[in-house]
């Protein structure tokens, strides 16, 4: 997406395994940085980033990046960069200012840490129509820049700028921004956060988005699913209303595995794909169902239920808090199975956290 | 913002008026599925709805309310301030220009997905022609019993005193639903959206009701993601807001850097993360639940 914009960055390949980097061994200037190629932030400080200074060094870093697990990701493909001669190095970014709906600017003449702990940074409000090159040089020139880097590291604040504006990105950081000898600017690391719900209007974006098998099936049905890290499935309708669930499942000292928001109304159908998705997390040693809708039909859920029990599809227990109308009948159509109607949610995870205290 | 935004005279209007709460409402997008569902069940509540505005579809009418190709033509036949939006995010932007031109002062979008540089747009296009937009990606607002704009339930709610603010829909319904419970009825429950922008954020909420005397209490419900629960409480302190408050904070155990069903309930390091927002409230002394079916207790100890 740089190129597009004109943004430098270091001479790079990327290897996914062992014979992709082999074809690319030869043509490698050393030293090199191996980069883990994450969505989460923070890899620097997790030893995701590794510097090679020979040959010898890079195929076994390489193969324990490719093994290193930070906050829960393993990385798929590994980025191999050429280090380069930095003079000094900056922080730039530009975010979605949710509370003054705009866009701000941060900068600082500190790059290359977590940007909540730099010191000096100036914050500034832009507008979401992209910026001048007045205000870009006045930028440069607050980080004690001048001459010929004063001028690129203006050009590359206005370069940044636009793609915020043209890509509809949340979020686009570079850190650091290397400032080399001869005065060029580079990008050295980078993170962009695309407005997810903008992308029917960019459809050459789609190629970066990274979501597993799960996930994208769950999305083709239209609900909101996180994979955690416990063993407790969490199936609600409304994001606040799951959240608030996985709340008070941990407070009772459960651990959840999953979050699915289901939205919208509660039907047979919605309900019986929402347990498909979890049925294919074998983690999970039982499953929380917490609706709220005043007008959801619960004999409607209580079928899709049993219809999953009936096809197979799961056998762990199934807790649920369903608010609405004709509980008594869902609560005989369950008798048999191995699901229980609960009127609190509170019962409902007690009763959960116990029986998988027993089951451990 | 020179005069306050008097939402109750805007949706009920003042006991002299002749439409005294009977407001006209005109819903944007009320052909479609979703908008002609709930378009019924706002009528069965009470609400005024005089106008449908779907383009193509003018001359057409639904359960005897007319449809018109544009909010132009709706407003020849109606003076209406109060529009509904029900179309889908990639024309929300388009129907909410059409709509302010044409005299609509509050607007309650009800759309998820809306872009975050279309609500942006919508929101400086809105506040240039002195309207005020709820949401996107909202329930809506509902007055108990008197009438609403959105797609809740009316069962969780009954009239009363108490206002309720709520980032998100469910839960703005399960808390009304435990303090109507509990005898605890509400003045207004309204949905701010779990966008990243809301046209009426959390401080413009609670400025709705600083001056109401009716409203006794606030009820917020807030979630992780951004800051308005931290910047409500600076408004909070430095207008002292002198009812009493109850907060809620949906998300604690929630990880970073991943997006909870709401595309604005995401924390970046510290940055929206439940505990900034916990200990925001605790420092005013602002009581915060561990769970909804906390709340009332909570309120009716504050209001003794």
């Amino acid at each position: 997406m740089f190129s597009e914009y004109n943004i430098d960055i270091p001479k790079s390949y990327l290897a996914k395994n062992q014979s992709e980097l082999n074809q690319i061994v030869d043509k490698l200037e050393f030293p090199v940085v191996l980069k883990s190629q994450l969505t989460v932030g923070g890899r620097g400080k997790a030893g995701a980033i590794l510097k090679c200074t020979k040959k010898e060094e890079l195929a076994p870093k390489f193969t324990e990046l490719l093994n290193k697990v930070v906050k829960g990701e393993r990385p798929k493909i590994i980025l191999i960069e050429e280090a380069v001669d930095i003079d000094k190095e900056l922080y730039l970014s530009l975010f979605l200012n949710r509370g003054k709906r705009t866009y701000s600017l941060i900068s600082s003449s500190q790059g290359g840490m977590d940007i909540e702990s730099v010191e000096n940074k100036v914050i500034q409000d832009v507008s979401i129509n992209g910026l001048s090159q007045s205000v870009a040089e006045n930028i440069a020139k607050n980080l004690g820049l001048n001459g010929v880097t004063a001028t690129t590291f203006a050009e590359l604040v206005t370069k940044l700028a636009k793609l915020v504006k043209e890509k509809e990105a949340e979020l686009a950081e570079i850190n650091p921004v290397a400032i080399l000898k001869n005065g060029t600017c580079l990008a050295l690391d980078s993170k962009i956060i695309i407005d997810d719900n903008s992308l029917f209007r960019h459809p050459e974006l789609r190629k970066y988005i990274q979501i597993s098998e799960l996930q994208e099936q769950a999305e083709k049905s239209g609900f909101s699913f996180v994979e955690l890290d416990g063993n407790i499935a969490i199936i609600g309708n409304g994001a606040g209303l799951v959240m608030s669930t996985l709340d008070i499942v941990n407070d009772a000292g459960g651990k959840s595995g999953a979050f699915l928001d289901f939205g919208g109304r509660a039907t047979t159908e919605t309900i019986y794909k929402a347990i498909e998705v979890i049925s294919k997390l074998s983690k999970v040693k039982a499953i929380l169902v917490n609706l709220f809708g005043g007008i959801v039909r619960t004999d409607l859920v209580a079928q899709a239920i049993l219809d999953a029990y009936k096809d197979g599809m799961i056998s762990v227990p199934i807790y649920a808090r369903i608010s609405g109308a004709k509980s008594e009948k869902s609560r005989q159509m369950l008798s048999n199975s191995n699901a229980k109607l609960y009127d609190t949610v509170e019962e409902a995870i007690s009763s959960l956290v116990h029986y998988i205290g027993l089951s451990k | 913002m020179s005069e306050k935004f008097d939402i109750f005279d805007i949706l009920v209007g003042k006991p002299n008026d002749i439409d005294y709460g009977k407001k006209p409402v005109l819903i944007q997008g009320m052909t479609g599925n979703f908008g002609s569902v709930h378009t019924r069940l706002m009528r069965e509540y009470g609400t005024n709805i005089v106008a449908g505005v779907t383009p193509k579809k003018g001359g057409q009418s639904f359960e005897g309310i007319p449809v018109f190709d544009s909010v132009k033509d709706a407003s020849k036949n109606f003076d209406v301030k109060i529009s509904g939006i029900f179309v889908p995010a990639p024309f929300f932007l388009a129907a909410v220009k059409e709509a302010v031109d044409n005299g609509i002062k509050l607007l309650v979008a009800i759309p998820e997905h809306v872009p975050i540089r279309d609500a942006i747009e919508a929101l400086e296009c809105a506040q240039t022609n002195g309207a005020k937009i709820i949401g996107p990606n909202t329930p809506g607002v509902i007055l108990p019993t008197i009438m609403k704009v959105g797609i809740m339930p009316s069962q969780p709610f009954q009239k009363g005193n108490t206002a309720v603010f709520s980032r998100s829909g469910t839960l703005m319904y399960e808390v009304s639903f435990h303090l109507s419970k509990a005898g605890i009825g509400q003045k207004i429950a309204l949905g701010i959206g779990g966008d990243p922008i809301n046209g009426t954020n959390l401080i413009e909420a609670f400025d709705l009701v600083s001056d109401i005397d009716e409203v006794k209490s606030v009820v917020v419900v807030g979630e992780i993601g951004g800051d308005a629960e931290e910047s409500l409480v600076g408004y909070i302190e430095k207008t002292k807001f002198n009812k009493p408050v109850v907060a809620y904070v949906a998300g604690r155990s929630a990880p970073k850097e991943k997006r909870m069903g709401h595309a604005g309930a995401i924390i970046y390091g510290n940055y929206g993360s439940a505990e900034s927002k916990i200990s925001s409230f605790s420092r005013v002394n602002i009581p915060v639940a561990k769970r909804p079916a906390e709340i009332p207790s909570i309120l009716q100890n504050l209001m003794k």
